[in-house]
């Protein structure tokens, strides 16, 4: 593989390799080539798949994304929206049902969020479905009004022929007899209303005041609630357990063994937890990680330069290059396990009813959920219907080719052995303790500069658990590489001519997933770190450099990096009035972040005053929410950077039970961030994740500058002053 | 037997005193605005106001609370609370949304306490309620925002 492949479709892996033998971007099929799909209620019309418009004027759109903060629900709708020239207080957004046909994501084949894809795959299918919709409203006013429907104007939702007028509503029952066109057209980029200019949310009203509705908050009539007790060692299993004090809380009704661990049902979630409480169990570890992280960093390093290592990305000569310079460079980065943590912990409800199940959850892979349930129950999985409700948050955590929650809560339902319904509630502790980590990664990097001051020579070892292994994703994996542990250290934009990056697939039993932004978390920090420490050595300005160093078809990457200077003010001063600067550039998912951060000492620990942002995701669809996850983004990464570790103890016992001990970004350490956009008429990229990985590396470049303590193991709370 | 008010009404629930608030409130009187997030009092999505100050609904035992007075997300209906879900709505600060109610909260009692806060006033009062999504930058213009609303 050379560098020239780069921009490849999903170029970064984007989370998902089983993209890459799917639809490509731009083949988006037709909303209006879909089946039609009305609801049934009287005198609404719904000319796609997506797209219901009600007698009372209302646009509802069908929602194939999970909304978990990241602003599918305004985002689609504003596509909709700009084609069918609705007025945005008649859209609303729901989330769309499992139907694999209708609603899988186009880049991925089935349905599902990840990869920073929602608005990428969506951006064509979403705004032919609001064409077509447009389209027969217009022939439907032109039949009532007998006028050519290439007279007639729709302004804001209003339709209009000279002084002829009407909103949508009264026409969408003549509108829902007639054929929708197969190829609708598209407006003009230059004709946009709504696409590039910041439109209210659509649920940020009920997220101010409480009624959002999330999936802990539904209550069935006779609903149990019911928590696990799961093995305190990853990979541990129930050897034995006494259940008799937890059935003599009052409240709990049972208590059942489930694959997953020990299940305590009861009348209420403080019933319980306290039977939980109650329960002993004895387990078996003999699967399980028994190892300290501590141990488990050090094995992982011993396995770098490992004859089991793959060539990820090969260019040039490395050996003789870096035989050859002039002064050569050797760093070791260590990243421990992160947690998603999302504000809402794990939870799902199911109720089954003669034959057939509902389940309810924040399900960002539906079908794997789906399938997990119907196996549990022995259903089959057409008579199991998937409710994807609002998500307090994922960061990835959701999004589970494992399906556990769904394989969870059927287990739950099936040895309960009768109808009912049932709901399942992690606590924070079952979260934290719960693995599904962002893997524990080590990067052993060697560098060298010739005599001219140029980099001669970049050598990448990674070494870290496979996420796809082991999941129904594996079969994606090609020569036995998995791109999400090594993406964003390959494929980089610089011209290196002579580089190598290798990846040792490293095994345990503890689970690992994807992060926000994947294994971009780790290859932007160890990538952008190295390459300062290298132009510092040549004695090249760490923005300068960087530009030099582009290659020439990398023009996306260098019109970020120019931005967030200018932004910053850069001058070339590392440091300045007790503040270290520090820059990072990365793409992700095919968007394009460059950084700026200013820190503080504080006591010997860092504290960001500030962090610039130039960001380029080709067509700004909504831009306040670009900017939203941005801030989000770096919050995100900062918090990841300064404090957040799972670490195993003695016996693999995770040591972080709550937020006491797995320390989250809090708002006084949240930095004040200036974001700007690239002006794009590219088909836009995603935004959830491009924010994240550049914010690491950028402080810490900046706190060396300050305190010249290079940091290389991660969280900084625990390496500062290193 | 507990008997306190929520929202302006006179409640009495029947469980056990060592319930905590926060599943009363959603379990038995499904006032689901209140969330659920490490039910240690270390997160700040259960926040609740208690007699006039701000409480951590999840580590507050109902046995407590005989004729106390508590307000809730739904319940909350003062000129600051009001001016913050202004801003709130104006600014987007919701990204995921599940810890909002409990920044909701919060945001509203400082605004009662100080009129006019300082950044230093924000970190104080709002250090106590996490958000994963990090909206923090909107939450403090938030407050700003609403503080000039309620001035004018």
């Amino acid at each position: 593989m050379t560098q020239q492949t780069r921009r490849q479709f999903l170029g970064s892996a984007a989370g998902i390799a089983i993209a890459v033998t799917l639809p490509m971007k731009g083949r988006a099929q037709s909303g209006a080539a879909q089946a039609f799909d009305s609801d049934g209620s009287a005198g609404s019309f719904a000319p796609n798949a997506f797209v219901r418009i009600a007698p009372d004027d209302t646009v509802t759109v069908m929602i194939k994304h999970i909304e978990m903060g990241q602003g599918p629900y305004t985002g689609l709708s504003t596509l909709v929206a700009e084609e069918l020239d609705a007025d945005w207080s008649q859209m609303r957004a729901e989330s769309a049902p499992l139907d694999q046909a209708k609603y899988k994501n186009l880049f991925f084949g089935l349905q599902g969020t990840g990869g920073s894809t929602a608005m990428a795959n969506s951006y064509t299918q979403m705004r032919k479905a609001g064409a077509a919709a447009r389209a027969l409203l217009v022939q439907a006013a032109a039949e009532d009004w007998g006028v050519p429907a290439s007279e007639i104007r729709i302004d804001k939702g209003i339709v209009s022929h000279g002084d002829k007028t009407s909103p949508f509503g009264p026409l969408a029952a003549k509108a829902s007899g007639l054929t929708p066109p197969d190829e609708p057209a598209l407006k003009d980029p230059a004709d946009f209303v709504y696409i590039g200019t910041d439109m209210p949310k659509l649920d940020s009203p009920a997220k101010s005041n409480g009624t959002a509705e999330f999936t802990m908050d539904i209550y069935l009539d006779g609903m149990e609630t019911v928590v696990v007790r799961h093995s305190p060692m990853l990979g541990g299993t129930v050897a034995s357990y006494d259940d008799s004090a937890a059935l003599a809380v009052p409240g709990v009704t049972a208590v059942r063994q489930i694959p997953q661990g020990v299940a305590v049902y009861a009348t209420s979630t403080a019933a319980a937890l306290k039977g939980r409480a109650a329960l002993t169990v004895d387990w078996d570890t003999s699967q399980a990680e028994t190892r300290t992280s501590l141990q488990m960093m050090d094995d992982f390093a011993a396995l770098a330069g490992n004859d089991t290592a793959k060539a990820a990305e090969t260019a040039g000569d490395v050996e003789t290059a870096l035989a050859n310079a002039a002064q050569t460079i050797e760093m070791e980065f260590r990243f421990p396990y992160l947690a998603h943590a999302p504000m809402e912990p794990l939870d799902a409800v199911v109720e089954v009813k003669d034959g057939s199940a509902t389940a309810w959850g924040g399900w960002q892979f539906p079908g794997f959920d789906n399938q997990a349930i119907a196996g549990a129950l022995g259903l089959d999985p057409a008579n199991v219907t998937m409710q994807t409700m609002l998500a307090g948050g994922s960061f990835g955590r959701r999004a589970q080719p494992s399906a556990h929650i769904g394989a969870e809560i059927g287990a739950i339902a099936a040895v309960a052995g009768r109808d009912g319904s049932w709901k399942l509630v992690w606590t924070r502790e079952d979260d934290l303790h719960g693995g599904y980590y962002r893997p524990l990664t080590i990067h052993r990097m060697r560098g060298g500069i010739d005599a001219d001051g140029n980099i001669a020579g970049w050598h990448d070892v990674v070494v870290n658990q496979s996420i796809m292994a082991g999941t129904p994703m594996e079969a994606m994996m090609q020569d036995g590489l998995d791109p999400t542990s090594y993406e964003g250290a390959v494929k980089m934009p610089y011209d290196l001519p002579d580089l190598r990056v290798d990846w040792v697939r490293a095994d345990s039993p503890v689970p690992v997933l994807w992060w926000r932004s994947v294994g971009h978390t780790h290859t932007a920090y160890a990538t952008e770190v190295f390459l300062d420490h290298l132009l510092e050595q040549a004695g090249k300005d760490p923005v300068q450099g960087r530009l030099d160093l582009l290659r020439d078809d990398m023009g996306r990457d260098r019109a970020v990096l120019e931005r967030v200077a200018q932004m910053a003010g850069w001058d070339g001063q590392k440091v300045k009035n007790g503040k270290g600067y520090g820059v990072a550039l990365h793409e992700s998912f095919n968007t394009y972040v460059a950084q700026i951060v200013a820190v503080e000492d504080r006591n010997g620990q860092p504290h960001v005053t500030d962090v610039w942002c130039a960001v380029d995701p080709g067509v700004a669809v909504n831009p306040n929410v670009i900017r939203a996850q941005m801030e989000g983004g770096i919050g995100f990464g900062l918090s990841a950077a300064l404090f957040d570790e799972i670490t195993l103890g003695e016996g693999g016992i995770v040591q972080q039970d709550n937020f006491d001990t797995y320390r989250l970004l809090r708002i006084n350490e949240m930095p004040a961030v200036h974001v700007e956009i690239i002006a794009s008429d590219a088909d836009p990229t995603g935004v959830g994740e491009p924010g994240t990985p550049p914010v690491g590396p950028a402080l810490a470049n900046a706190w060396r500058a300050l305190t010249g303590a290079n940091v290389t193991t991660l969280p900084f709370s625990t390496t500062a002053g290193a | 037997m507990t008997t306190f008010t929520v929202n302006g009404q006179e409640r009495t629930v029947d469980v056990p005193g060592d319930t905590p608030l926060l599943w009363v409130l959603r379990d038995e009187l499904k006032l689901t605005g209140t969330k659920f997030g490490c039910g240690v009092a270390q997160c700040g999505a259960c926040t609740v106001m208690l007699d006039g100050t701000t409480r951590r609904s999840c580590v507050t035992p109902i046995s407590t609370l005989e004729g106390a007075n508590i307000t809730t997300i739904e319940g909350l209906d003062t000129p600051e609370a009001h001016a913050v879900q202004a801003a709130w709505k104006a600014l987007d600060v919701p990204q995921c949304g599940w810890c909002q109610s409990g920044q909701v909260v919060s945001a509203s009692a400082l605004l009662y306490e100080i009129p006019n806060p300082t950044d230093a006033d924000i970190d104080s009062a709002m250090v106590g309620n996490i958000c994963r999504c990090a909206t923090y930058v909107r939450i403090r213009q938030g407050i700003k925002d609403a503080a000039k609303a309620l001035e004018a």
